[in-house]
Protein backbone atom coordinates (compact mmCIF):
# COMPACT_ATOMS: atom_id res chain seq x y z
CA UNK A 1 0.00 0.00 0.00
CA UNK A 2 1.32 3.45 -0.81
CA UNK A 3 2.40 5.32 2.27
CA UNK A 4 -0.01 8.29 1.87
CA UNK A 5 -2.96 5.91 1.50
CA UNK A 6 -2.05 4.17 4.73
CA UNK A 7 -1.61 7.51 6.50
CA UNK A 8 -5.09 8.53 5.41
CA UNK A 9 -6.70 5.33 6.63
CA UNK A 10 -4.86 5.68 9.92
CA UNK A 11 -6.06 9.27 10.28
CA UNK A 12 -9.69 8.12 9.96
CA UNK A 13 -9.17 5.86 12.95
CA UNK A 14 -7.59 8.34 15.32
CA UNK A 15 -9.85 9.10 18.21
CA UNK A 16 -10.06 12.14 20.42
CA UNK A 17 -9.42 11.23 24.04
CA UNK A 18 -9.78 13.92 26.72
CA UNK A 19 -6.87 13.94 29.13
CA UNK A 20 -8.83 13.95 32.39
CA UNK A 21 -12.16 13.63 34.27
CA UNK A 22 -13.51 10.20 33.49
CA UNK A 23 -16.58 8.44 34.80
CA UNK A 24 -15.50 4.83 35.33
CA UNK A 25 -17.69 1.70 35.22
CA UNK A 26 -16.49 -1.76 36.08
CA UNK A 27 -16.59 -5.07 34.22
CA UNK A 28 -18.28 -8.22 35.52
CA UNK A 29 -15.69 -10.54 33.97
CA UNK A 30 -12.72 -8.50 35.11
CA UNK A 31 -13.94 -8.08 38.67
CA UNK A 32 -14.25 -11.85 38.86
CA UNK A 33 -11.19 -13.00 36.95
CA UNK A 34 -8.81 -10.03 37.06
CA UNK A 35 -9.79 -8.23 40.26
CA UNK A 36 -6.32 -6.75 40.69
CA UNK A 37 -6.32 -5.28 37.17
CA UNK A 38 -9.45 -3.31 38.00
CA UNK A 39 -7.92 -2.20 41.27
CA UNK A 40 -4.70 -1.20 39.52
CA UNK A 41 -6.52 0.80 36.85
CA UNK A 42 -7.67 3.24 39.50
CA UNK A 43 -4.33 3.09 41.39
CA UNK A 44 -2.28 3.82 38.26
CA UNK A 45 -4.54 6.50 36.80
CA UNK A 46 -5.21 8.28 40.10
CA UNK A 47 -1.95 7.82 42.00
CA UNK A 48 0.74 7.44 39.33
CA UNK A 49 -0.79 9.75 36.74
CA UNK A 50 -2.84 12.08 38.97
CA UNK A 51 -6.07 11.81 36.96
CA UNK A 52 -9.65 12.23 38.10
CA UNK A 53 -11.33 8.83 37.60
CA UNK A 54 -14.67 8.71 39.40
CA UNK A 55 -16.74 5.67 40.37
CA UNK A 56 -20.13 5.41 42.05
CA UNK A 57 -21.14 2.27 43.97
CA UNK A 58 -24.61 2.46 42.38
CA UNK A 59 -23.57 1.34 38.93
CA UNK A 60 -24.24 -2.27 37.93
CA UNK A 61 -23.52 -4.72 35.17
CA UNK A 62 -24.18 -3.28 31.69
CA UNK A 63 -25.99 -6.54 30.90
CA UNK A 64 -23.75 -7.11 27.86
CA UNK A 65 -22.98 -10.75 28.51
CA UNK A 66 -26.60 -11.65 29.20
CA UNK A 67 -27.57 -9.74 26.05
CA UNK A 68 -25.08 -11.62 23.88
CA UNK A 69 -26.23 -14.91 25.45
CA UNK A 70 -29.71 -13.86 24.24
CA UNK A 71 -30.96 -14.04 27.82
CA UNK A 72 -32.34 -10.48 27.93
CA UNK A 73 -34.13 -8.48 25.21
CA UNK A 74 -32.38 -5.63 23.43
CA UNK A 75 -34.53 -2.97 25.08
CA UNK A 76 -33.61 -4.30 28.52
CA UNK A 77 -29.91 -4.03 27.71
CA UNK A 78 -30.47 -0.53 26.38
CA UNK A 79 -32.38 0.63 29.44
CA UNK A 80 -29.73 -0.75 31.82
CA UNK A 81 -27.18 1.27 29.84
CA UNK A 82 -29.43 4.33 29.90
CA UNK A 83 -29.45 4.06 33.69
CA UNK A 84 -25.65 3.93 33.73
CA UNK A 85 -25.62 7.12 31.63
CA UNK A 86 -28.07 8.72 34.07
CA UNK A 87 -25.69 7.99 36.96
CA UNK A 88 -22.86 9.62 34.97
CA UNK A 89 -25.02 12.66 34.26
CA UNK A 90 -26.06 12.99 37.91
CA UNK A 91 -22.39 12.80 38.95
CA UNK A 92 -21.53 15.72 36.67
CA UNK A 93 -19.33 13.84 34.19
CA UNK A 94 -19.44 13.58 30.41
CA UNK A 95 -16.47 11.32 29.61
CA UNK A 96 -17.44 7.69 30.06
CA UNK A 97 -14.96 4.82 30.37
CA UNK A 98 -16.10 1.19 30.70
CA UNK A 99 -13.57 -1.42 31.75
CA UNK A 100 -14.55 -4.23 29.38
CA UNK A 101 -14.58 -4.79 25.63
CA UNK A 102 -18.02 -6.44 25.71
CA UNK A 103 -19.34 -3.40 27.56
CA UNK A 104 -17.55 -0.98 25.28
CA UNK A 105 -19.02 -2.76 22.22
CA UNK A 106 -22.43 -2.71 23.87
CA UNK A 107 -22.25 1.06 24.53
CA UNK A 108 -21.04 1.79 21.00
CA UNK A 109 -23.73 -0.39 19.46
CA UNK A 110 -26.44 1.28 21.53
CA UNK A 111 -25.30 4.84 20.81
CA UNK A 112 -25.00 4.08 17.09
CA UNK A 113 -28.42 2.40 16.98
CA UNK A 114 -29.98 5.42 18.71
CA UNK A 115 -28.24 7.73 16.25
CA UNK A 116 -29.69 5.79 13.36
CA UNK A 117 -33.12 5.26 14.91
CA UNK A 118 -33.88 8.25 17.17
CA UNK A 119 -37.39 6.93 17.90
CA UNK A 120 -35.79 4.04 19.76
CA UNK A 121 -33.77 6.40 21.94
CA UNK A 122 -37.00 8.24 22.79
CA UNK A 123 -38.64 4.97 23.73
CA UNK A 124 -35.73 3.95 25.97
CA UNK A 125 -35.82 7.37 27.68
CA UNK A 126 -39.51 6.78 28.43
CA UNK A 127 -38.84 3.29 29.75
CA UNK A 128 -36.01 4.49 31.98
CA UNK A 129 -38.26 7.20 33.38
CA UNK A 130 -41.03 4.72 34.00
CA UNK A 131 -38.73 2.19 35.70
CA UNK A 132 -36.31 4.46 37.58
CA UNK A 133 -37.48 8.07 37.32
CA UNK A 134 -34.12 9.01 35.84
CA UNK A 135 -32.99 11.06 32.86
CA UNK A 136 -29.65 11.12 31.11
CA UNK A 137 -27.29 12.86 28.74
CA UNK A 138 -25.33 10.72 26.37
CA UNK A 139 -21.57 10.73 27.02
CA UNK A 140 -19.63 13.35 25.12
CA UNK A 141 -16.70 10.97 24.88
CA UNK A 142 -16.71 7.20 25.15
CA UNK A 143 -13.41 5.37 25.55
CA UNK A 144 -12.40 1.90 26.61
CA UNK A 145 -10.03 1.64 29.62
CA UNK A 146 -7.26 0.46 27.29
CA UNK A 147 -7.74 3.62 25.20
CA UNK A 148 -6.80 5.62 28.29
CA UNK A 149 -3.74 3.52 29.10
CA UNK A 150 -2.80 3.92 25.41
CA UNK A 151 -3.37 7.68 25.66
CA UNK A 152 -1.09 7.85 28.72
CA UNK A 153 1.41 5.24 27.47
CA UNK A 154 4.27 7.69 27.09
CA UNK A 155 3.75 9.12 30.57
CA UNK A 156 3.89 5.55 31.85
CA UNK A 157 7.06 4.95 29.82
CA UNK A 158 8.66 8.02 31.40
CA UNK A 159 7.96 6.69 34.90
CA UNK A 160 8.89 3.11 34.02
CA UNK A 161 11.18 1.05 36.20
CA UNK A 162 11.45 -1.80 33.69
CA UNK A 163 11.31 -1.98 29.91
CA UNK A 164 10.07 -4.80 27.71
CA UNK A 165 13.64 -5.74 26.87
CA UNK A 166 15.25 -9.13 27.36
CA UNK A 167 17.87 -8.39 29.96
CA UNK A 168 20.18 -11.18 28.76
CA UNK A 169 20.17 -10.36 25.06
CA UNK A 170 19.20 -6.68 25.09
CA UNK A 171 16.58 -7.48 22.42
CA UNK A 172 12.96 -6.25 22.63
CA UNK A 173 10.55 -8.86 24.02
CA UNK A 174 8.56 -10.47 21.18
CA UNK A 175 4.88 -9.90 21.89
CA UNK A 176 1.59 -10.68 20.22
CA UNK A 177 -1.47 -8.55 20.83
CA UNK A 178 -5.11 -9.61 20.76
CA UNK A 179 -7.68 -6.87 20.42
CA UNK A 180 -10.96 -8.66 21.13
CA UNK A 181 -13.74 -8.76 18.54
CA UNK A 182 -16.15 -6.26 20.08
CA UNK A 183 -13.56 -3.49 20.34
CA UNK A 184 -13.71 -2.50 16.68
CA UNK A 185 -15.14 -5.24 14.47
CA UNK A 186 -18.66 -3.78 14.59
CA UNK A 187 -17.81 -0.09 14.44
CA UNK A 188 -14.19 0.17 13.31
CA UNK A 189 -14.10 3.96 13.60
CA UNK A 190 -14.70 3.74 17.37
CA UNK A 191 -11.45 1.93 18.14
CA UNK A 192 -7.93 3.28 17.91
CA UNK A 193 -6.62 2.13 14.54
CA UNK A 194 -9.94 0.52 13.53
CA UNK A 195 -10.43 -3.18 12.87
CA UNK A 196 -7.73 -3.33 10.21
CA UNK A 197 -4.78 -1.65 11.95
CA UNK A 198 -5.73 -1.65 15.62
CA UNK A 199 -2.98 0.16 17.45
CA UNK A 200 -4.29 0.42 20.99
CA UNK A 201 -2.18 -2.45 22.35
CA UNK A 202 0.63 -2.30 19.79
CA UNK A 203 1.19 1.32 20.83
CA UNK A 204 1.68 0.30 24.47
CA UNK A 205 4.08 -2.53 23.59
CA UNK A 206 6.17 -0.28 21.39
CA UNK A 207 6.38 2.61 23.78
CA UNK A 208 7.39 0.31 26.65
CA UNK A 209 10.24 -1.20 24.61
CA UNK A 210 8.78 -4.43 23.19
CA UNK A 211 8.33 -5.64 19.64
CA UNK A 212 4.92 -6.46 18.16
CA UNK A 213 4.95 -9.74 16.26
CA UNK A 214 2.41 -10.48 13.54
CA UNK A 215 1.02 -13.98 12.90
CA UNK A 216 -1.61 -15.28 10.47
CA UNK A 217 -4.54 -15.70 12.89
CA UNK A 218 -3.87 -12.48 14.78
CA UNK A 219 -7.41 -11.19 14.21
CA UNK A 220 -9.22 -14.50 14.77
CA UNK A 221 -11.68 -14.60 17.67
CA UNK A 222 -10.41 -16.14 20.95
CA UNK A 223 -13.50 -18.35 20.85
CA UNK A 224 -15.47 -16.97 23.79
CA UNK A 225 -18.74 -16.96 21.85
CA UNK A 226 -20.81 -16.05 24.99
CA UNK A 227 -23.28 -18.99 25.18
CA UNK A 228 -20.56 -21.13 23.60
CA UNK A 229 -18.60 -20.79 26.84
CA UNK A 230 -21.34 -20.38 29.42
CA UNK A 231 -22.92 -23.70 28.41
CA UNK A 232 -20.66 -26.60 29.27
CA UNK A 233 -21.93 -28.53 26.25
CA UNK A 234 -20.50 -25.93 23.85
CA UNK A 235 -17.03 -25.33 25.19
CA UNK A 236 -15.33 -27.33 22.44
CA UNK A 237 -16.08 -24.30 20.26
CA UNK A 238 -14.01 -22.08 22.53
CA UNK A 239 -10.96 -24.28 22.94
CA UNK A 240 -10.87 -25.07 19.20
CA UNK A 241 -10.64 -21.42 18.29
CA UNK A 242 -7.93 -20.66 20.85
CA UNK A 243 -6.09 -23.75 19.62
CA UNK A 244 -6.21 -22.41 16.07
CA UNK A 245 -4.62 -19.17 17.24
CA UNK A 246 -1.84 -20.83 19.21
CA UNK A 247 -0.99 -23.21 16.38
CA UNK A 248 -0.75 -20.23 14.06
CA UNK A 249 1.42 -18.32 16.55
CA UNK A 250 3.79 -21.20 17.20
CA UNK A 251 6.45 -20.56 14.52
CA UNK A 252 6.89 -16.90 15.51
CA UNK A 253 8.66 -17.24 18.85
CA UNK A 254 6.13 -15.16 20.78
CA UNK A 255 7.17 -14.60 24.39
CA UNK A 256 4.04 -12.96 25.80
CA UNK A 257 0.58 -11.85 24.71
CA UNK A 258 -1.15 -8.58 25.55
CA UNK A 259 -4.96 -8.56 25.48
CA UNK A 260 -7.66 -5.93 25.42
CA UNK A 261 -10.66 -7.93 26.53
CA UNK A 262 -10.94 -9.81 29.83
CA UNK A 263 -12.59 -12.80 28.18
CA UNK A 264 -9.77 -13.19 25.68
CA UNK A 265 -7.17 -12.88 28.42
CA UNK A 266 -8.83 -15.52 30.57
CA UNK A 267 -9.45 -17.93 27.69
CA UNK A 268 -6.04 -17.64 26.07
CA UNK A 269 -4.51 -18.38 29.48
CA UNK A 270 -6.84 -21.20 30.53
CA UNK A 271 -7.22 -23.01 27.23
CA UNK A 272 -3.43 -23.38 27.10
CA UNK A 273 -3.81 -25.35 30.31
CA UNK A 274 -6.66 -27.45 28.86
CA UNK A 275 -4.75 -28.12 25.62
CA UNK A 276 -1.75 -29.22 27.69
CA UNK A 277 -3.93 -31.60 29.71
CA UNK A 278 -5.64 -32.98 26.60
CA UNK A 279 -2.68 -33.32 24.26
CA UNK A 280 0.45 -32.73 26.33
CA UNK A 281 1.35 -29.76 24.15
CA UNK A 282 2.65 -26.49 25.60
CA UNK A 283 3.44 -23.36 23.58
CA UNK A 284 6.16 -21.63 25.61
CA UNK A 285 9.73 -22.78 26.18
CA UNK A 286 10.65 -25.80 28.32
CA UNK A 287 7.12 -26.91 29.11
CA UNK A 288 5.84 -23.46 30.10
CA UNK A 289 2.96 -21.67 28.39
CA UNK A 290 2.96 -18.22 26.82
CA UNK A 291 1.84 -15.73 29.49
CA UNK A 292 -1.18 -13.59 28.60
CA UNK A 293 -1.55 -10.17 30.23
CA UNK A 294 -4.12 -7.45 30.69
CA UNK A 295 -2.89 -3.92 29.88
CA UNK A 296 -2.97 -2.91 33.56
CA UNK A 297 -0.84 -5.92 34.43
CA UNK A 298 1.72 -4.97 31.80
CA UNK A 299 1.61 -1.26 32.71
CA UNK A 300 1.92 -2.23 36.38
CA UNK A 301 4.94 -4.45 35.72
CA UNK A 302 6.64 -1.73 33.72
CA UNK A 303 5.94 0.78 36.51
CA UNK A 304 7.50 -1.58 39.06
CA UNK A 305 4.44 -2.83 40.96
CA UNK A 306 4.88 -6.14 42.78
CA UNK A 307 3.65 -8.92 40.43
CA UNK A 308 1.61 -10.45 43.24
CA UNK A 309 -0.12 -7.10 43.90
CA UNK A 310 -1.02 -7.19 40.20
CA UNK A 311 -2.74 -10.56 40.68
CA UNK A 312 -0.40 -12.51 38.40
CA UNK A 313 -0.73 -15.48 40.77
CA UNK A 314 -4.26 -15.97 39.38
CA UNK A 315 -2.96 -16.88 35.93
CA UNK A 316 -2.71 -20.58 35.17
CA UNK A 317 0.27 -20.03 32.86
CA UNK A 318 3.33 -19.23 34.98
CA UNK A 319 4.51 -15.65 34.55
CA UNK A 320 7.91 -16.10 36.24
CA UNK A 321 9.93 -16.78 33.04
CA UNK A 322 8.62 -13.48 31.66
CA UNK A 323 9.43 -11.62 34.89
CA UNK A 324 12.95 -13.05 34.82
CA UNK A 325 13.35 -12.12 31.16
CA UNK A 326 12.72 -8.41 31.73
CA UNK A 327 14.43 -8.45 35.12
CA UNK A 328 11.50 -7.81 37.47
CA UNK A 329 12.48 -8.27 41.12
CA UNK A 330 9.98 -10.39 43.02
CA UNK A 331 9.72 -12.83 45.89
CA UNK A 332 8.77 -16.27 44.51
CA UNK A 333 7.73 -17.45 47.97
CA UNK A 334 5.19 -14.64 48.36
CA UNK A 335 3.15 -15.72 45.31
CA UNK A 336 0.27 -17.37 47.11
CA UNK A 337 0.38 -15.58 50.45
CA UNK A 338 -2.63 -13.67 51.74
CA UNK A 339 -2.68 -10.28 53.37
CA UNK A 340 -0.04 -9.91 56.14
CA UNK A 341 1.78 -12.93 54.67
CA UNK A 342 -0.96 -15.32 55.78
CA UNK A 343 -0.39 -18.86 54.51
CA UNK A 344 -3.18 -19.79 52.09
CA UNK A 345 -1.59 -23.05 50.89
CA UNK A 346 -0.92 -23.47 47.16
CA UNK A 347 -2.83 -24.57 44.08
CA UNK A 348 -2.21 -28.06 42.77
CA UNK A 349 0.08 -28.30 39.77
CA UNK A 350 -1.22 -29.14 36.29
CA UNK A 351 -0.09 -32.44 34.76
CA UNK A 352 1.87 -31.05 31.81
CA UNK A 353 1.95 -27.28 31.94
CA UNK A 354 4.90 -26.19 34.02
CA UNK A 355 3.96 -23.90 36.92
CA UNK A 356 5.31 -22.80 40.27
CA UNK B 1 -48.02 -13.81 15.33
CA UNK B 2 -47.64 -11.98 12.01
CA UNK B 3 -45.68 -13.50 9.20
CA UNK B 4 -42.24 -14.43 10.49
CA UNK B 5 -40.33 -12.30 8.01
CA UNK B 6 -42.40 -9.27 8.98
CA UNK B 7 -41.61 -9.93 12.63
CA UNK B 8 -37.90 -10.05 11.83
CA UNK B 9 -38.12 -6.74 10.01
CA UNK B 10 -39.24 -5.02 13.22
CA UNK B 11 -36.05 -5.99 15.03
CA UNK B 12 -33.44 -3.19 15.10
CA UNK B 13 -30.60 -5.67 14.76
CA UNK B 14 -32.25 -6.96 11.63
CA UNK B 15 -32.70 -3.41 10.31
CA UNK B 16 -28.98 -2.85 10.86
CA UNK B 17 -27.63 -6.20 9.76
CA UNK B 18 -29.80 -7.28 6.85
CA UNK B 19 -29.32 -5.90 3.37
CA UNK B 20 -29.16 -7.77 0.09
CA UNK B 21 -26.68 -10.64 0.22
CA UNK B 22 -24.60 -11.56 -2.82
CA UNK B 23 -23.80 -14.99 -1.46
CA UNK B 24 -20.05 -14.43 -1.62
CA UNK B 25 -19.28 -16.51 1.49
CA UNK B 26 -16.85 -14.02 3.01
CA UNK B 27 -18.72 -14.20 6.33
CA UNK B 28 -18.37 -17.97 6.41
CA UNK B 29 -14.65 -17.75 5.62
CA UNK B 30 -13.91 -15.64 8.71
CA UNK B 31 -16.49 -17.18 11.05
CA UNK B 32 -15.16 -18.93 14.19
CA UNK B 33 -18.42 -20.88 14.48
CA UNK B 34 -18.06 -22.24 10.95
CA UNK B 35 -14.60 -23.40 12.03
CA UNK B 36 -16.15 -25.78 14.49
CA UNK B 37 -19.82 -26.41 13.76
CA UNK B 38 -21.69 -27.46 10.63
CA UNK B 39 -22.53 -23.86 10.20
CA UNK B 40 -22.62 -21.45 7.30
CA UNK B 41 -23.76 -17.87 8.00
CA UNK B 42 -23.96 -17.20 4.25
CA UNK B 43 -26.71 -19.80 4.00
CA UNK B 44 -28.66 -18.26 6.87
CA UNK B 45 -28.76 -14.81 5.26
CA UNK B 46 -29.65 -16.46 1.97
CA UNK B 47 -32.57 -18.36 3.52
CA UNK B 48 -33.84 -15.21 5.22
CA UNK B 49 -33.76 -13.28 1.97
CA UNK B 50 -36.13 -15.79 0.36
CA UNK B 51 -38.74 -14.31 2.79
CA UNK B 52 -40.24 -17.78 2.80
CA UNK B 53 -41.91 -18.30 6.19
CA UNK B 54 -41.74 -22.07 5.93
CA UNK B 55 -37.97 -22.00 5.56
CA UNK B 56 -37.64 -19.33 8.25
CA UNK B 57 -39.69 -21.45 10.63
CA UNK B 58 -37.36 -24.36 9.97
CA UNK B 59 -34.41 -22.14 10.84
CA UNK B 60 -36.05 -20.97 14.05
CA UNK B 61 -36.62 -24.59 15.08
CA UNK B 62 -33.10 -25.75 14.26
CA UNK B 63 -29.75 -25.94 16.04
CA UNK B 64 -28.21 -23.81 13.30
CA UNK B 65 -29.14 -20.39 14.65
CA UNK B 66 -27.58 -21.20 18.04
CA UNK B 67 -24.09 -21.96 16.70
CA UNK B 68 -23.03 -18.32 16.26
CA UNK B 69 -20.74 -16.78 18.90
CA UNK B 70 -21.90 -13.19 18.24
CA UNK B 71 -18.30 -12.11 17.67
CA UNK B 72 -19.36 -9.90 14.73
CA UNK B 73 -16.25 -10.73 12.68
CA UNK B 74 -18.63 -11.18 9.74
CA UNK B 75 -19.87 -7.60 9.99
CA UNK B 76 -16.40 -6.14 9.42
CA UNK B 77 -15.81 -8.17 6.28
CA UNK B 78 -19.14 -8.36 4.45
CA UNK B 79 -18.90 -6.38 1.21
CA UNK B 80 -22.60 -5.50 1.46
CA UNK B 81 -22.46 -4.34 5.09
CA UNK B 82 -24.58 -7.24 6.26
CA UNK B 83 -24.12 -8.58 9.73
CA UNK B 84 -25.10 -12.24 9.75
CA UNK B 85 -24.38 -12.13 13.52
CA UNK B 86 -27.01 -9.38 13.89
CA UNK B 87 -29.50 -11.31 11.74
CA UNK B 88 -28.89 -14.29 14.05
CA UNK B 89 -29.71 -12.17 17.11
CA UNK B 90 -33.05 -11.26 15.56
CA UNK B 91 -33.73 -14.89 14.59
CA UNK B 92 -32.95 -16.06 18.13
CA UNK B 93 -35.24 -13.45 19.61
CA UNK B 94 -38.06 -14.61 17.38
CA UNK B 95 -37.34 -18.27 18.13
CA UNK B 96 -37.70 -17.49 21.84
CA UNK B 97 -40.91 -15.48 21.39
CA UNK B 98 -42.52 -18.22 19.29
CA UNK B 99 -41.37 -21.04 21.58
CA UNK B 100 -39.64 -22.72 18.63
CA UNK B 101 -36.35 -22.71 20.56
CA UNK B 102 -37.39 -25.80 22.49
CA UNK B 103 -37.36 -27.84 19.29
CA UNK B 104 -33.56 -27.95 19.09
CA UNK B 105 -30.89 -29.21 21.48
CA UNK B 106 -28.94 -25.93 21.39
CA UNK B 107 -32.11 -23.84 21.57
CA UNK B 108 -33.10 -25.60 24.81
CA UNK B 109 -30.01 -24.01 26.39
CA UNK B 110 -32.16 -20.88 26.75
CA UNK B 111 -33.46 -22.26 30.05
CA UNK B 112 -30.12 -22.51 31.88
CA UNK B 113 -28.91 -19.29 30.24
CA UNK B 114 -31.97 -17.28 31.20
CA UNK B 115 -31.98 -18.69 34.74
CA UNK B 116 -28.28 -18.04 35.34
CA UNK B 117 -28.12 -14.52 33.98
CA UNK B 118 -31.42 -13.26 35.34
CA UNK B 119 -30.46 -14.55 38.79
CA UNK B 120 -26.96 -13.02 38.62
CA UNK B 121 -28.30 -9.66 37.49
CA UNK B 122 -31.33 -9.41 39.75
CA UNK B 123 -29.80 -10.87 42.92
CA UNK B 124 -26.28 -9.51 42.66
CA UNK B 125 -26.19 -6.82 39.94
CA UNK B 126 -23.47 -8.66 37.99
CA UNK B 127 -23.61 -10.90 34.90
CA UNK B 128 -21.02 -13.20 36.46
CA UNK B 129 -20.64 -13.58 40.21
CA UNK B 130 -18.39 -15.76 42.41
CA UNK B 131 -21.25 -17.31 44.37
CA UNK B 132 -22.85 -18.75 41.26
CA UNK B 133 -19.61 -19.81 39.55
CA UNK B 134 -19.28 -23.47 40.51
CA UNK B 135 -15.72 -24.69 39.95
CA UNK B 136 -16.97 -28.22 39.27
CA UNK B 137 -18.80 -26.89 36.22
CA UNK B 138 -15.69 -24.93 35.20
CA UNK B 139 -12.74 -27.25 35.54
CA UNK B 140 -11.11 -25.48 32.61
CA UNK B 141 -10.49 -22.58 34.98
CA UNK B 142 -7.71 -24.75 36.34
CA UNK B 143 -6.26 -25.71 39.71
CA UNK B 144 -5.29 -22.10 40.29
CA UNK B 145 -8.94 -21.10 40.22
CA UNK B 146 -9.89 -23.90 42.54
CA UNK B 147 -7.32 -22.49 44.96
CA UNK B 148 -8.71 -18.98 44.49
CA UNK B 149 -12.30 -20.13 45.06
CA UNK B 150 -11.25 -22.15 48.12
CA UNK B 151 -9.74 -18.97 49.62
CA UNK B 152 -12.11 -16.55 47.91
CA UNK B 153 -12.45 -13.87 50.57
CA UNK B 154 -8.80 -13.85 51.53
CA UNK B 155 -7.54 -13.98 47.97
CA UNK B 156 -9.80 -11.09 46.94
CA UNK B 157 -8.81 -9.13 50.04
CA UNK B 158 -5.13 -9.66 49.16
CA UNK B 159 -5.79 -8.14 45.72
CA UNK B 160 -7.49 -5.02 47.01
CA UNK B 161 -11.07 -5.97 46.12
CA UNK B 162 -14.06 -4.79 48.15
CA UNK B 163 -15.96 -8.10 48.00
CA UNK B 164 -19.49 -7.62 49.39
CA UNK B 165 -18.36 -4.34 50.92
CA UNK B 166 -20.09 -0.95 50.92
CA UNK B 167 -18.95 1.92 48.73
CA UNK B 168 -17.14 1.63 45.41
CA UNK B 169 -14.58 -0.98 44.39
CA UNK B 170 -14.11 -4.43 42.90
CA UNK B 171 -17.01 -6.86 43.54
CA UNK B 172 -18.65 -4.42 45.97
CA UNK B 173 -22.15 -5.21 47.19
CA UNK B 174 -24.49 -3.49 44.77
CA UNK B 175 -26.92 -1.46 46.92
CA UNK B 176 -30.47 -2.85 47.21
CA UNK B 177 -31.98 0.30 45.67
CA UNK B 178 -29.90 -0.31 42.53
CA UNK B 179 -31.03 -3.94 42.39
CA UNK B 180 -34.62 -2.71 42.74
CA UNK B 181 -34.09 -0.46 39.74
CA UNK B 182 -32.76 -3.38 37.71
CA UNK B 183 -35.90 -5.33 38.60
CA UNK B 184 -38.09 -2.40 37.54
CA UNK B 185 -36.17 -2.23 34.23
CA UNK B 186 -36.74 -5.97 33.72
CA UNK B 187 -40.47 -5.47 34.36
CA UNK B 188 -40.87 -2.46 32.08
CA UNK B 189 -38.75 -3.65 29.15
CA UNK B 190 -39.97 -7.21 28.72
CA UNK B 191 -37.19 -9.19 30.42
CA UNK B 192 -39.49 -10.43 33.19
CA UNK B 193 -42.02 -11.53 30.60
CA UNK B 194 -39.21 -13.22 28.66
CA UNK B 195 -38.21 -15.21 31.75
CA UNK B 196 -41.78 -16.53 32.18
CA UNK B 197 -42.00 -17.37 28.51
CA UNK B 198 -38.77 -19.38 28.55
CA UNK B 199 -39.91 -21.16 31.72
CA UNK B 200 -43.35 -21.94 30.26
CA UNK B 201 -42.13 -23.32 26.93
CA UNK B 202 -39.31 -25.26 28.62
CA UNK B 203 -41.75 -26.80 31.10
CA UNK B 204 -43.99 -27.95 28.24
CA UNK B 205 -41.05 -29.44 26.38
CA UNK B 206 -39.67 -31.14 29.49
CA UNK B 207 -43.06 -32.83 30.00
CA UNK B 208 -43.10 -33.89 26.38
CA UNK B 209 -39.61 -35.37 26.81
CA UNK B 210 -40.67 -37.12 30.03
CA UNK B 211 -38.24 -35.22 32.24
CA UNK B 212 -38.42 -32.97 35.25
CA UNK B 213 -37.53 -29.36 34.51
CA UNK B 214 -34.35 -29.77 36.55
CA UNK B 215 -33.25 -32.80 34.50
CA UNK B 216 -34.07 -30.88 31.33
CA UNK B 217 -31.99 -27.90 32.46
CA UNK B 218 -29.02 -30.05 33.41
CA UNK B 219 -29.11 -31.87 30.09
CA UNK B 220 -29.33 -28.63 28.14
CA UNK B 221 -26.33 -27.28 30.06
CA UNK B 222 -23.99 -30.22 29.67
CA UNK B 223 -25.07 -32.66 26.98
CA UNK B 224 -23.90 -32.40 23.40
CA UNK B 225 -24.76 -34.89 20.68
CA UNK B 226 -22.07 -35.22 18.03
CA UNK B 227 -24.24 -34.20 15.08
CA UNK B 228 -23.15 -30.57 15.37
CA UNK B 229 -19.51 -30.81 14.45
CA UNK B 230 -17.47 -30.46 11.30
CA UNK B 231 -15.51 -33.50 10.28
S1 LIG C 1 -20.30 -11.74 3.43
FE1 LIG C 1 -22.21 -10.55 3.24
S2 LIG C 1 -22.76 -10.66 1.05
FE2 LIG C 1 -21.20 -12.25 1.44
S3 LIG C 1 -22.41 -14.13 1.88
FE3 LIG C 1 -21.97 -13.17 3.85
S4 LIG C 1 -23.77 -11.85 4.25
FE4 LIG C 1 -23.81 -12.37 2.05
S1 LIG D 1 -21.04 -13.17 14.59
FE1 LIG D 1 -21.64 -15.32 14.36
S2 LIG D 1 -21.88 -15.59 12.15
FE2 LIG D 1 -20.67 -13.70 12.44
S3 LIG D 1 -18.51 -14.39 12.35
FE3 LIG D 1 -19.11 -14.38 14.53
S4 LIG D 1 -19.79 -16.49 14.95
FE4 LIG D 1 -19.79 -16.23 12.69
Amino acid sequence: MIYEGKQKIWKDYQKEIPDDHWYYVRSCIRQNFFPASERKFTDITRNDLGKDVYETPYHTTCGGIAYHCDAIPQETAMTIVARQFALMTESGYENYVPSCVTSFGNYVEILETWREFPELETRIREQLWKACRREFNKPKYLAHTSDLIYHWRNEIAEKARYRLIDKETGEPVRMAEHIGCHYAKMFPSKGIGGAEYPYVLAGMIESWGGQVVDYPERRHCCGYGFRQYHMKANRGYCVSNTHKKFESMEPYGIQAILTNCPGCCYFMDRWQYVISEQTGKTYGKDGFGIPVFTYEELAGLVLGYDPWDLGLQLHQVAVEPFLDRIGVEYDPKAKYLGLNKEDLLKPELPTNLKCF
Amino acid sequence: MNHLFEELEKDYRFKEGYHSCINCGTCTAVCPAAEFYRYDPRKIVDIVQTRDDRQIEELLSSDTIWYCGECMSCLTRCPRKNGPGLVIMALRDLSIRTGLFTRSEKGRQMLPLTRTFSRNILEFGYCVYPETFDWNDHKESGPVWKWHMDHLEKSLERLGANYKGDGPGVLRRIPQESLDELKAIFDVTGATERISLVEKYSQQKAEEMGMSLEEYEKKAFEYSSDKHFNE
